[in-house]
């Protein structure tokens, strides 16, 4: 877990937001909503798959959220949100032409190149989808680079499912296998019922091939690596998107700590030999 | 065309078993195929019977009165619907509806049972196999009543 730069430099400039302009929001499902964002004037460093940025409701207060737009369009920040909390709820309230604020890109990105000419396994737990999406639309857009693709979602419900269209696109691709389950369902859902670990064992992917990635609430992450691991696929090759409670975006606040790491500055995304012993450790 | 024995030696609860035993256990199975919305089974009724899901999926369903037929778990190919047939009182406890049309193959497990106490070597082999199974369901429903992608979480 390298840091990258003193905290000091790095919180020159990180910490003023600039004006961004909500141009498109679209209802994901009956508490989620993706606002899609353009600079008013400058323009934050362009966000990678796996970054988050720190999005302002003015007035209100400021929240980290992940990037879930296409890391091609790299001007357009993309954000899926969940109204859960006053801030999320304001930033969900508003409307096409309202302006917020956004500083970042922040954290570290996932490690594309090494599932490079590997098999990808992309591991999403209700929210965690969002985080996900900008290392699929790479993939798709460079599908070459990797061997098997593959998406597992796991939702509580077929209501809280996020991305559902897309879903519906992303199941009629021959070169991308798609499987999502729900915790409870009632009789008329057609799909799978349990949770996003029982995917794993019938996924299909080579176990000495695969890289995966994992993002969710942290108990299921733990579940999933387990499942993973007892799949065949080695620790080094499973990477998870942590989230605390993230502040200055910059590491010099300290909410984010997790033992020696701050999460806001060296990750979220974490390698899981890296990061499972900490999470062992329940005092922290 | 593949024999029944060829079949359900892929399924993790009969891999690794020997000829003998594996011909015991197929001599109990037969192919089958449900439709899509009909029953494989009903809540409260004998249970006599396992499958292995070869293609589609099995819901299995509780009834709830004022909230409807709910589903609780979904199981798909390679996976066994049913382990009602290895205890008493040998009555199943939910419904398993096909969600699609499903291909499985069907065992009888009062047949099983009858081979199993025969051959104490077979029986034990086969309770330990469904006993990492249930375990495996135990430890997936656990995490289900976590609710981790609730609000509390």
């Amino acid at each position: 877990m390298a840091t990258t730069a003193e905290p000091v430099e790095l919180a020159r400039g990180a910490m003023t937001p600039l004006p961004y302009r909500v141009v498109r929001k679209r209802r994901e499902n009956h508490d989620n909503w993706t606002l899609e964002l353009e600079p008013v004037g400058a323009a934050l460093d362009p966000i990678g798959p796996g970054q988050f940025t720190m999005l302002y409701a003015f007035g209100v207060g400021e929240v980290p959220i992940s990037s879930s737009g296409d890391p091609a369009e790299p001007r357009r920040l993309v954000h899926t949100i969940r109204a859960v909390g006053a801030v999320t709820k304001a930033l969900c309230a508003l409307r096409p032409g309202d302006v917020l604020g956004a500083r970042g890109p922040f954290g570290n990105r996932w490690p594309l190149e090494v599932a490079e000419r590997r098999d990808l396994v992309l591991v999403g737990g209700g929210v965690g989808l969002p985080p996900l999406r900008p290392v699929l639309y790479h993939a798709l857009a460079h599908r070459g680079t990797v061997g098997e693709l593959v998406l597992l979602y796991g939702g509580r419900t077929p209501a809280d499912l996020l991305f559902t269209r897309e879903l519906a696109r992303w199941r009629g691709r021959l070169d991308l296998h798609v499987d999502v389950t729900v915790d409870a369902a009632r009789s008329d859902w057609r799909g799978r019922v349990g949770v996003v670990t029982k995917l794993i064992p019938g996924a299909r992917f080579e176990p000495d091939e695969a890289v995966a990635f994992v993002v969710g609430p942290e108990v299921m992450m733990r579940f999933t690596a387990r499942a993973l691991l007892d799949r065949g696929v080695t620790p080094e090759r499973i990477w998870v998107s942590m989230e605390r409670t993230m502040r200055c975006g910059v590491g010099l606040c300290g909410h984010c700590q997790l033992g020696p790491t701050l999460i806001c500055r060296d990750g979220p995304v974490y390698r899981w030999d890296e990061i499972e012993p900490l999470l062992e450790v329940h005092e922290l | 065309m593949r024999t029944l024995d060829s079949l359900i030696v892929e399924s993790p609860v009969f891999s690794n078993l020997d000829q003998e035993q594996l011909e015991l256990i197929a001599g109990c199975a037969s192919n089958t195929v449900f439709r899509a919305g009909e029953r494989l089974f009903r809540e409260g009724d004998p249970a006599d019977t396992f499958f292995l899901v070869r293609h589609g999926l099995v819901a299995l369903d509780a009834y709830v009165p004022n909230r409807g037929q709910l589903t609780l778990d979904a199981l798909g190919p390679g996976e066994i619907v049913g382990w009602s047939w290895l205890v008493p009182p040998y009555r199943w406890q939910f419904t398993g509806r096909a969600v699609e049309l499903v291909r499985a193959i069907q065992f009888d497990g009062a047949c099983l049972r009858g081979k199993c106490d025969d051959d104490t070597k077979l029986g034990y082999m086969l309770l330990t196999r469904f006993s990492a199974l249930l375990v495996d369901r135990l430890q997936a429903t656990r995490l289900q009543l976590m609710d981790v992608y609730g609000d509390d979480r």
